[in-house]
This record gives structure tokens, sequence and C-alpha cells, in this order.
């Protein structure tokens, strides 16, 4: 394995593990909050057994995204020391901001958790409207940061390096607002039926259960609306990549050569004519830009490019497909829990926004290359001289392997604890 | 341009400090869970996780903002410190991932109580035998010699027995903090004279392992003299009134004891970020980021500061 392999890997096995914690980071709280909040309008205890229990499981997520976060902010460093040289001026904007939405987040989640008897009711649930926001915005800022890897903006290159010139320009980076548009859905419909899943799974071993019930409501209330939202989303940032990444697009859609009216390929053998121009530039006689037109030396692994763009196109299907069925149940007043069908196919949706979320993150690293910094930056360039990276790779393989599983080990048996009335 | 990069240089001194003051002591307890001992073995146990448990994350957030800061405002220096380091800053980051995790783990009942009190015992070191580093003028010109071997450029800087003594001093302080301020926390005597103990002989190790620091040092001004006198005083003072018990003199004097070392330091290495060659306003991004960072400080203070205030107001009620 080659150092910038190396490198390259121990960043993308840093960035798969944090954001897992992250995105449950940044959609618990709203969890919580619904909860507490309907324990204050009703007084059923269930609910605050809810807030409380969802609270625990919460802690400890948020602890592992804390402690991973804080080795990727290092990371950056350790790994890509001549990109953070140059594009550190730039993109420090958006993470100094982020240090302080981590900050309110840290505090208030400091006061949700062992405020409990600490504060009143009133400023509790404020704490936690706190925490859901600032979590929301240290997503946001992050992602801000990254789309300006996509589509750099507020530089100058002098005698061929580049030159941060205007942090706000690169703050309002054109990738900016669909793909923090995308992350933020992502979080929600990937938690809230990640939630669902797990509640419904319970309820079809025992269907009058109070508890399980309340938390399936609250999970769908959450991930349904974003679930069924996520194409469209995604659709806006597809539209982006295919005007401002065109090497990206290409993989994503293995297109190999330049054509107009390019047609879709769904999988192997099955193509919609038209398709892929009418999605990408909302015109079916557009002209979409193939891998022949990119110099070799540019393009990025269409293998797994494609691959994980349809893997997350697929499960956004699934999940906005059984997202307005059980929308449209609810709507009509009917109960879930009397509909065995329904909640397989949410278990089964269970994972899939977590799937979806890592094969998305692929599609827009992987799609990037060999860029660090889209067309200024290549990724080689920028990795650290220290030799021996396969060390700290493994290494950090190794324990965020066993850290996995100490927390999948606990959220286990806090799950299975779950009150059976 | 000047001014403004210095200014800057300083809100990250005093982010790190503010993380060794609050930050640190959270460690210092991890130690202090390591050695309980004693017929008060487990209800000291439960003073330090119920110290920490709703102020670590937001302590450690001092650290973010002040690595964010410094490669934002020096990228310079941050890249070299990245690429030179890069081995001890691994270890340390493994260190505060088993800290951090193993902590949580305990509270909930998944065990770890070892791992946490043995990551919160390694990790100071680490973090010491970077400050060591730089503080000894080692990470000057590394990483851009050519043709130095893997041993010159990325462990001689720092695996010197002047680091290692700055990484134990470093873990001393964090134990002397915690256990002075595990004395507030409790409003039991028996507690309070355990970690009042704990606190004198924490303070004397403090004091032989600076000696030893200084004497093992590679250069004789890596703290400036005149603190180094106030340092002095701010210990004596912490001595005295631990022994006569007052506590809220005692935290204040031992927090200052522990900053001014650190600004010592800083001072000392005046006008550099990473002696002997790399400058503060050499190191410095254009000034423009310099202007939007000092003005997102500014905004991220008013919001920081009240919070802060809240969040030690209910949890630390004995304390402020
Ligand atoms: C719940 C998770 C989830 C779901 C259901 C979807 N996505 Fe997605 N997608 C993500 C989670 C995600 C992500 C992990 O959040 C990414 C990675 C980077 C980003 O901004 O969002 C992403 C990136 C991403 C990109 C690349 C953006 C870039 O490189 O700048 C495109 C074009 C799409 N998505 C398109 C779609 C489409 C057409 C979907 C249709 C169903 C879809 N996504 C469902
Ligand atoms: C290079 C990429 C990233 C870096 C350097 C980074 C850095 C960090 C750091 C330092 C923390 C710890 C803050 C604390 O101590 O409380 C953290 C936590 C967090 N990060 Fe990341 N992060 C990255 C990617 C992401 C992404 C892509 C998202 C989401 C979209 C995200 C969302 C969060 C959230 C919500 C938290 C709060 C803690 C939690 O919920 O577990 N981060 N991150
Ligand atoms: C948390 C979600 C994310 C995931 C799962 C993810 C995944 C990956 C993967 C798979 C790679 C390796 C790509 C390759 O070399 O083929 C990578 C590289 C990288 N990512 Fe991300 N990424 C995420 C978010 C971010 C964010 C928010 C930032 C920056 C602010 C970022 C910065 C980088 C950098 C600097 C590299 C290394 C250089 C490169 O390969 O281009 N990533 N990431």
């Amino acid at each position: 394995m080659s150092d910038l392999l190396a490198a390259r890997s121990q960043m993308a096995v840093s960035l798969a593990f944090h954001i897992i914690f992250a995105i449950i980071g940044i959609a618990m709280p709203v969890l919580m909050v619904i909860a507490e909040r309907r324990w204050h309008q009703t007084k059923d205890p269930v609910y605050l057994d809810l807030a409380r229990r969802w609270a625990r499981g919460t802690a400890i997520l948020f602890a592992v995204g804390a402690v991973s976060g804080t080795v990727l902010s290092f990371e950056l460093g350790l790994l890509w020391p001549r990109f953070m040289e140059l594009a550190g001026p730039l993109i420090g904007m958006p993470f100094s901001l982020e240090g302080f939405a981590f900050f309110t987040e840290a505090i208030f989640l400091g006061v949700y958790l062992y405020g409990w008897d600490k504060v009143s009711p009133r400023a509790h649930l404020t704490a936690g409207i706190l925490v859901a926001v600032s979590g929301a915005a240290s997503g946001i800022f992050v992602v801000i940061a990254n789309a300006w890897m996509n589509t750099p903006t507020g530089y100058a290159v002098i005698d061929g390096i580049m030159q941060a010139v205007d942090p706000i320009a690169a703050l309002k980076t054109p990738a900016a607002f669909p793909q923090a548009l995308h992350m933020t859905l992502a979080a929600y419909a990937a938690t809230g039926l990640g939630v669902a899943g797990i509640h419904a799974l319970l309820l079809l071993r025992n269907r009058t259960n109070m508890f399980n019930r309340a938390a399936l409501t609250i999970g769908l209330l959450v991930g349904v609306p974003a679930a069924i939202l996520q194409p469209v989303s995604g659709d806006i940032a597809a539209r982006y990549v295919a005007r401002r990444q065109p090497a990206k697009l290409a993989a994503m859609e293995a297109v190999y050569t330049t054509q107009a009216g390019a047609p879709l390929k769904v999988i192997p053998g099955v193509n919609i004519p038209y398709a892929l121009s009418l999605l990408a530039f909302h015109d079916p006689k557009a002209v979409v830009k193939g891998l022949d037109s990119i110099p070799a030396d540019e393009h990025p692994n269409v293998g797994v490019v494609h691959l994980s763009f349809n893997v997350m196109v697929a499960l956004g299907t699934y999940m906005a497909i059984v997202s307005l069925w059980a929308g449209w149940l609810v709507l009509r007043k009917r109960d879930l829990a009397a509909r065995p069908r329904l909640l397989w196919a949410l278990v089964i949706a269970a994972p899939c926004g977590f799937i979806a979320t890592e094969a998305g993150w692929m599609v827009t690293e992987v799609g990037r290359q060999p860029w660090i910094v889209y067309g200024v930056i290549r990724t080689a360039d920028a990795v650290t001289p220290m030799p021996g990276l396969i060390v700290p790779f493994t290494t950090i393989t190794l324990l965020y392997g066993v850290l996995g599983g100490v927390v999948g080990w606990i959220l286990y048996r806090q799950i299975i604890r779950s009150p059976r009335t | 341009m000047l001014v403004l990069s210095h200014t800057l240089a300083a809100i990250i001194l005093a982010a790190l400090t503010a993380y060794v003051l609050l930050g640190g002591a959270d460690f210092g307890g991890g130690m202090w869970d390591l050695l309980a001992d004693g017929p008060r073995k487990t209800r000291q146990r439960e003073l330090i996780a119920r110290a920490i448990g709703p102020v670590w994350e937001a302590n450690h957030v001092w650290l973010i903002l002040a690595l964010v800061l410094l490669f934002t405002c020096f990228p310079r220096a941050f890249a070299r410190i990245a690429i030179a380091l890069h081995i001890p800053l691994t270890l340390m980051l493994i260190g505060i991932v088993l800290r951090g995790s193993a902590f949580v783990f305990q509270i909930y009942g998944g065990g770890g109580g070892r791992v946490f009190a043995i990551a919160s015992l390694v990790t100071p070191v680490l973090l010491g035998m970077c400050v060591g580093a730089i503080a000894a003028a080692n990470i000057g010109q590394a990483g851009g010699i050519p043709g130095g071997g893997f041993h010159a450029l990325y462990v001689a800087t720092w695996l010197t027995s002047f680091s290692l003594a700055v990484g134990l001093f470093t873990l001393t302080c964090f134990a002397f903090l915690a256990a002075v301020y595990l004395t507030l926390e409790t409003p039991d005597p028996e507690l309070q004279g355990d970690f009042r103990l704990r606190a004198i002989g924490a303070g004397v190790w403090v004091l032989m392992m600076a000696a030893l620091a200084l004497a093992v040092a590679p250069h004789r001004n890596v703290v400036d003299h005149r603190i180094a006198a106030l340092v002095g005083i701010a210990a004596l003072i912490t001595f005295l009134a631990l022994w006569k018990r007052r506590y809220g003199v005692a935290r204040i004097a031992a927090a200052a004891e522990v900053a001014l070392i650190l600004w010592g330091w800083g001072v000392a290495q005046f006008p550099y970020m990473l002696p002997p060659d790399l400058t503060i306003a050499g190191a410095a991004a254009p000034p423009r980021t310099l202007n939007l960072a000092l003005l997102a400080l500014i905004l991220g203070a008013i919001v920081l500061f009240p919070s802060l205030y809240y969040l030690f107001k209910v949890f630390k009620t004995r304390a402020i």
C-alpha cells in the first residue's frame, strides 16, 4: 500500500466512522425534544421515559462523535498538511464558526443530559432545542468546508500556487447550498427512519406496547418528511454537479462518451433513453460530457463512484416510497402497529439511510479524485511527506473497529431492555 | 498586520490555557480515579465522575478551538507541527478517543474504568511532549530539511529528555489542578481532606518536575524569568491556602500558577511561533482572514461566555 493510498484510506475510515455519530447527533436531539414536549403537553409518563432513554443512548453516541471529530480535525493536518497550509485561511472560516456551534452543542448537551433535576422543565426543553439547532449548524458549517473543496472560490493562483484571497467568497461556494441541504435532510431521514425501524421491530413482537408506539410515531414524524424530500434535494445536488464537476457526473453515471440526449443507466442492460440529460440539465437533448472529454489522469474511479451512486439512489427511492406509504396511513389515521407489512418495510428501511449516507460520501469524495481541491490541488501533492502511513492507518482502523463493536453492544443492551408494557 | 497576528496568537494561547485549566483538570480527575484508595475509594471515584460528567465535552472544545484557529490564522505553523509531530499527535488522539469513550461507557454501565484512567494518564504526557518539542526549538526547520532520515525528522524532534520532562510536568499540573478543584466539589469534609492532601502532594510534584525540566532544558529561555517569579508566588499562595483549608483561594491561585507557566512559555519565545525561525507574523494568514477570524471570535464569544456561565452555574453551584 502506497503512503498516499494509506492516507486516503485513513481519511475515509475516520470520516465514515464519524459521520454515523454525526448524523445521529444532529437528529436525535430533535426526537428527544419532541418526546419531551409531548410529555409537557400530555403528562403521559411514556413520553418522559422515552426522552430519558433516548438521552442515555445519545450521550454515548455524542461522546464518540466528539472524540472521532477531534481525530478528524487533527487528521486534516496530519495527513494533508500542504492542503491545510494553502486552504486553511479560506476554509478556516466555516471551521471556526463550527467551533462555536460545538461549544453551544456541548454546553447545552451537558445541561440536557445531567440537568433533569437541576433546571426547570422549560429550561430543560430549551436546552434540548439549542442542542438540536447547534448540531444542525455544526453539520452545515463542516459541509460548507467540504463544498468548497468541490467548487473552490475566493482564491487566486500565483506562480502555480493557490493563494487565499477572499474567505467570504469561499464561504459562499456554489456547492454549499445543495450539499448542506442534502446532508441535513440525510441526517433526519436516516435517524428518523432508523428509530422508527427499531421500534417497528419491537412492535412486531408486541403490538400494544405504548412505549414503542410513541417512539415509532416520533421517529416517523422526523424521518418521513425528510425521506420524501431527499430525492428532490438529491436532484438539485446532481444538477450542481453536472454544471460544475463534469468528471464526477460522468463517473456517477458511467458516461464514457460525450453525447446529447444521454440515457440513464439504471442497472447493466437497462437504459432509459434521454433520462440522464433530462435529470442532469432538465433538458432531454442536453449534452452530457463523457470521460472521453476529460484527460485520463483526471478520471476518478468510475466503478466505485457509479456503484455508490446507484446504491444511494436505490435506497433513497425505497425510503421515499416507504415514507409515502407510512405518511398516507398516518394522514388517514390508521393504526400503523396493526399493519405488519408496513412494519416490516420500516424495519428494512432502518439501516438504509446510514448506508445511503456512506454511499453518498463515496460519490462526493471519490468522485472528486484525483483532486483534493477540485481543479486546483491534487491529492497526491497534499499528502504528508512522512513515510510509513500504513501504521497509523492500521492503528486507527483497529481502534475504530473495536470502538464500534463496543458501542453497538452497549446500545443493543439498552434497546433490548426497553420497557415491556 | 503585525499587531493583528500577535493578537490572534495571544487568543490561541488563551484558548489553550482554558483547555489546560478546564480540560486538563478532567484528565487529572482520571488520574485520581486510577489512584483512588483508602476507606473512601468508591466515594472518591463517584465524586470524580460527577464532577467531570456534565462539563468535559464543553471543556474539550477549547482544544478544538485552539486547533481550528491555528490552521485558520497560522497555516504555515500548523502544517509544520502536523508534519514534525505526526507520531506523538496521533498517539495523543488515540488517548483522547479512549479517554472520552471509556468515560461514557463506564457511566452508562459498559465497563471501561481502567481504560479511562490509563488514557487519562498517557494523553497529557503526549500533549506536554509536543509543547516541549516546540519550546525546545526543535520544530523550527523540521519537516523542511531534505535528506534527513526518518528518525531525525519524525522522532528526534520530540523524543528528548526535555520533552519527556515537560510531558511529566504537564501530567503533574493536570493532577494538581484536579485535586485542588475537587476539594470544592463536595460538602463532605472527609473527601475534601482526601483531595487536600493529594493537592499538596501533587503541588510538590509540580515543583519537582518543573525543576527537572529546567535542568534538562536545551536552552535557558524556555520560560520568561519575570513570569517564573510570579509562578513561584502563586505556588506559595496555593500551598498556604490548602494548608489553611481556604479552598476557594487555593483554586484561584492554582489556576493562576498553571496559566502563568503557559504564558511564561509564550512570552519567552515571542515573537516566534515555532522557534528558532518561524515568527508569528511570518506564519500568519493574509490580513483579511485574520480580520474575519477576529470578528468571528467576537461574535462567538458573545454566545459562548453566557452559555458557559450558565453551564457552570447549574453544575458547579458549590464552586462558583
Ligand atoms: C439518507 C441518505 C441519502 C439519500 C436517501 C440520498 N442521498 Fe444523495 N447524498 C447523501 C445522502 C443521501 C450524503 C451522504 O449526505 C451526500 C454526500 C455529500 C453530500 O452533500 O450529501 C450525498 C451526495 C449526493 C450527490 C453528490 C453531491 C456532490 O458531490 O456535490 C448527489 C448527486 C446525490 N447525493 C443525489 C441523490 C439522489 C438523486 C438521491 C435520490 C434518491 C439521493 N441522493 C438520496
Ligand atoms: C473533515 C470533516 C470533519 C471534521 C474535521 C469534524 C470535526 C468534528 C469535531 C472536532 C467534533 C467534536 C466537537 C465536540 O467536541 O463536541 C465533531 C463533532 C460533530 N460533527 Fe464532525 N467533523 C467532520 C465531518 C462532519 C460531517 C460531515 C458532519 C455532518 C454533516 C459532522 C457533524 C458533526 C456533529 C453534529 C458533531 C457533534 C457531535 C456529535 O453529534 O456526535 N461532522 N466533528
Ligand atoms: C463525514 C462524511 C464524509 C465521508 C464518509 C467522507 C469520505 C471520504 C472518503 C471515502 C475519502 C477518500 C477518497 C479517495 O481518496 O478516494 C475522503 C477523503 C477526504 N475527505 Fe471526505 N468524507 C466526508 C466528509 C468530509 C468533509 C466534511 C471534509 C472537509 C471538510 C472532508 C475532507 C476530506 C479530505 C481532506 C480528504 C482527503 C483528500 C482526498 O482524498 O481528496 N471530507 N473522504
